[in-house]
């Protein structure tokens, strides 16, 4: 499901993959295995998710942004 | 079919990278390369709240759990608005009592449907007909279906042609007709006259030289 709703904040699923990287950087298959998504909806949350400058990406890894650490507190 | 249908649709080919997309989907945006690692069958039906399309969703859905097993992913396709894949979505559930569990591309301006030549003006200058393009873990094409707009899809079919090509990958044989799991498989057929001479004493199951078959181990 989407992870950004139209007013710009992370929806449930967002929530979850956020919650999913508090404790450190993931890689997709590493958030699909932590929050049961499918692999698919991951990669395309996680797009979205930096896109709206929730998530920082290195590589094949993604993590918090300030904003994401704000969003999950 | 003119010119310009000829330029705007081009028909994808067996073996080939299958052609990128970005596309609104009821699960939000989705890119081909989402699926990349994982078989997917990407499919398009001609309308929302349509018969013959209401009852192959129902029935891909009911594989859906038989495809998953598999590492399989479905992706569905019409030119309709997310809007009316939500509604006849809520319907199934509602009416039929089948959850539709995968996404289903909103694809109002044809730009995937052009890319997959899913148009067939013979058929329908503006739906797409029913195709199913079965693509690999390294998102090539490795199948492709197209079914006229009166003729529902067999299920069944389609779960035996992703069995058959995961054997194919696994154990480097072929399948032959009617083929399904559990049965023997073809042999490739030797290259050489002194192949041909050897493959009589190889063990197989023959009827001669060129179709020899075997039973694959339990797995």
């Amino acid at each position: 499901m989407p992870c950004i709703s139209a007013d710009g904040k992370p929806t449930p699923t967002g929530m979850a993959t956020l919650k999913a990287l508090q404790d450190g950087a993931l890689s997709p298959e590493e958030v699909a295995g932590k929050t049961g998504q499918p692999l698919f909806r991951v990669r395309s949350g996680l797009r979205e998710l930096k896109n709206a400058g929730f998530v920082e990406q290195t590589e094949n890894k993604y993590m918090l942004s300030k904003t994401g650490t704000a969003a999950i507190q | 079919m003119t010119e310009s249908q000829k330029e705007e649709n081009t028909f994808p080919v067996l073996g080939q990278k299958a052609p990128d997309f970005e596309a609104l989907t009821t699960q939000g945006t989705l890119r081909l390369s989402d699926y990349e690692g994982m078989w997917l069958i990407l499919f398009s039906h001609p309308a929302d709240f349509t018969p013959v399309c209401t009852t192959e969703f129902i029935a891909f859905s009911e594989i859906y759990d038989e495809l998953k097993k598999r590492n399989v992913e479905l992706l569905g396709l019409s030119v309709d608005s997310v809007s009316s894949h939500i509604a006849w979505i809520r319907n199934c559930e509602e009416k039929m009592g089948v959850k539709i569990p995968f996404p289903i591309i909103a694809d109002l301006n044809k730009e995937v449907a052009k890319k997959y030549g899913m148009i067939h003006p013979e058929q329908s200058k503006t739906e797409t007909v029913r195709c199913v393009f079965i693509i690999d873990p390294e998102s090539k094409i490795r199948a492709m279906l197209y079914y006229p707009l009166t003729t529902g899809r067999n299920m069944q079919e389609i779960l035996r042609i992703i069995d058959a090509l995961q054997t194919t990958d696994k154990h480097k044989v072929a399948t032959p007709a009617n083929w399904k799991p559990g049965e023997p498989v073809v042999v490739p057929p030797p290259a050489t006259i002194e192949g041909a001479e050897e493959r009589l004493k190889e063990g197989y199951e023959c009827k001669d030289w060129y179709l020899c078959k075997k039973k694959l181990p339990e797995s």
